[in-house]
């Protein structure tokens, strides 16, 4: 047994960085490495790499999902693995001109939601090559895929098809505030 | 679905005024005194509580995991029953709901429902972050996760099915932020115009700062109880007659477009050519409402409720309510705004306490918020609460709440009532 009345802690000099004293504000850090698995979903960011969009179709009652799951929400069948074509609509879209933290860099970008024929369900992407006031309902667009690839579901994105500018006279729609 | 439990009531109320950043107190002092408030409302002590649900939403935004056992340690309910709730922006909505469950059940007599967030201890960019995890992180959230763009696209597409103008939505913040002047508990009480609000920085089209609500610090409690109890500790409990809940799925991509649940007063030909939800409706909102009134003999929302504070965390998602609650019909969100219908004065007056657009949204204390707010409606004590009388509707007999989560994958409905 080592008895020592005079054990004195060890002390950092690294400090603690403070916002204000009253009351007392201290900075706190806080950063973690993940191991994520994209585990039944993998299928999916592989394909990427080959520019080929994954979705899924239930085997029991073929209801299409553009955004893959393996499992039927409809009917709890198994589904399988089919290739989206790769022009599809916008169904609804929007541009962020702020943003999360990390996304703050990239804006203004905008956000498609994506329709596709034969397929029952959406999927949510980025769109490129157009501004908010360019974009509308029923736009045609096309699937482009990253050379480089993140593994990420932005490894797609999409552009305007050839010649999917609005007709001028639609609705008198004019999509600035 | 039948609710053949006990009769449930809500007996007293209390919350902190929600701010921006209330770095003097932590979130244990801010239930305290909401708590506090409570309690000395119908001067009750601990000893009559019990038990108790914890309403909080995020762990990361306060950096403490079990917030909820040192709220109740705090508040000194060691060693009494308690649980935390948490489902996304329906915490609230769904922890009131579970203190219901716990009166319903004969399991407690009187239990009191807490709710909290302390989202200030981020910076609001880095809170939409938090927020935007609760969306599908392998589909969603790398793709641009932003709470606002996910329901500015549901705005575009309701404008798109439906006409919605960005005018009518930008009523609403009109209507919230007026109401909120009288309410001492808002955070943003204003007189605006539809110029205003348009102007203000765009968030994400169609949506600008002022059709969003405000990440807030905050806290709100509820105390419940049966109806022996009730009555022993109040003259003037208010039942709550009636509560439903609805989910629906986290990615709103995969919403489907099928067949709209109708509520007894629609028919199916009143929309022969709808494909519901889609990304224009709540099927969450639909469907725990549906079970709501059928709890509480609901059978003609519009002319059986007579106020409502729903989640308006956006302007639109105030306008889709409407029509998901039915107090009007799906495409109809738009008129009822330009008719006047929510307004204070007009035939269901709509968020008269400003709504969280006014007041905040400090998460878990929000859909427990509205409950406070409405309980002082029904009993007619607003003029106690908020000293002025301005907000007091004249005869209120039947209150609705509604909490709302994610892009509507929990939404709750809880009717409350006069007793008769
Ligand atoms: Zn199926």
């Amino acid at each position: 047994m080592t008895i020592n009345p005079d054990a004195k802690m060890e002390e950092s000099q690294n400090g603690t960085e403070i916002y204000s004293t009253d009351p007392l504000v201290v900075k706190s850090t806080y950063s973690i490495d993940y191991i994520h698995s994209y585990a039944q979903d993998s299928e999916f960011f592989r394909a990427l790499g080959k520019k080929k969009l994954m979705g899924s179709r239930c085997k029991k009652c073929h209801y299409g999902y553009a955004t893959p799951r393996s499992h039927c929400m409809m009917c709890g069948a198994e589904t399988e693995w089919v290739e989206l074509p790769t022009k599809g609509k916008i169904h609804s879209y929007t541009t962020c001109y702020f943003g999360s933290e990390v996304f703050l860099p990239q804006t203004p970008f905008n956000l498609v939601l994506v329709e596709f024929d034969g397929f029952d369900s959406l999927f949510m992407a980025r769109l490129i090559g157009a501004e908010q006031e360019d974009m509308y309902v029923g736009m045609p667009i096309v699937a482009k895929f990253k050379r480089l690839q993140s593994f990420s579901p932005t490894d797609v994105y999409f552009v305007p098809a050839k010649g999917s500018e609005q007709p001028s006279s639609s609705n008198g729609k004019k999509k600035r505030r | 679905m039948k609710h053949k439990g006990r009769k449930v009531y809500m007996v007293s109320g209390g919350v902190t005024k929600f701010a921006k950043s209330t770095p003097d107190m932590d979130f244990r002092l801010r239930v305290k005194k909401a708590f506090d408030y409570a309690m000395n409302d119908v001067n009750l002590t601990l000893e009559d509580i019990d038990g108790s649900v914890a309403s909080y939403f995020s762990d990361h935004f306060q950096r403490q995991l079990m917030a909820g056992i040192m709220v109740q340690d705090y508040l000194g309910l060691t060693p009494k029953p308690s649980k935390r709730i948490e489902g996304g922006g329906a915490t609230g909505g769904l922890a009131f709901q579970s203190g219901y469950e716990a009166i319903a059940s004969g399991r407690m007599d009187t239990c009191a429902v807490y709710g909290f967030e302390s989202m200030s201890h981020v910076n609001t960019w880095k809170g939409n972050e938090f927020i935007a995890l609760a969306s599908d992180t392998n589909f969603d959230y790398p793709v641009g996760g932003f709470y606002t763009g996910y329901y500015a696209m549901m705005a575009v597409r309701h404008m798109h099915e439906f006409g919605t103008t960005v005018e009518q939505l930008a009523k609403v913040s009109i209507k919230n932020h007026a109401n909120a002047i009288d309410n001492p508990y808002s955070q943003s009480p204003m007189k605006l115009t539809v110029d205003d609000v348009r102007k203000s920085p765009m968030v994400s089209y169609p949506l600008t700062r002022l059709d969003v609500c405000t990440m807030s610090d905050g806290a709100a409690v509820a105390i419940l109880a049966s109806e022996e109890k009730a009555f022993e500790i109040t003259k003037h409990p208010i039942e709550i007659t009636g509560i439903g809940t609805g989910t629906d799925t986290m990615r709103l991509a995969d919403r489907p477009f099928g067949k709209v649940p109708l509520l007894p007063n629609e028919k199916a030909s009143d929309y022969k050519n709808l494909k519901y939800p889609g990304i224009h409706s709540f099927r969450a909102g639909r469907t725990a409402a549906k079970e709501a009134y059928a709890a509480a003999g609901i059978t003609d929302p519009i002319n059986e409720i007579d106020a409502v504070e729903l989640h308006d965390a956006y302007t639109s998602s105030e306008v889709q309510t409407y029509e998901d609650l039915g107090l009007c019909k799906y495409g109809e969100g738009g008129q009822f705004i330009d008719e006047g219908k929510s307004k204070l004065n007009g035939k269901v007056p709509v968020n008269f306490s400003g709504g969280l657009l006014a007041c905040g949204h400090p998460v878990g204390a929000s859909g427990i918020m509205q409950g406070v707010f409405m309980f002082w409606q029904l009993q007619k004590t607003i003029k106690k609460h908020f000293k002025s009388d301005k907000l007091q509707l004249n005869n209120p007999r039947r209150g609705l709440i509604h909490s709302h989560a994610g892009t509507g994958t929990y939404v709750t409905v809880s009717v409350m009532e006069v007793p008769k």
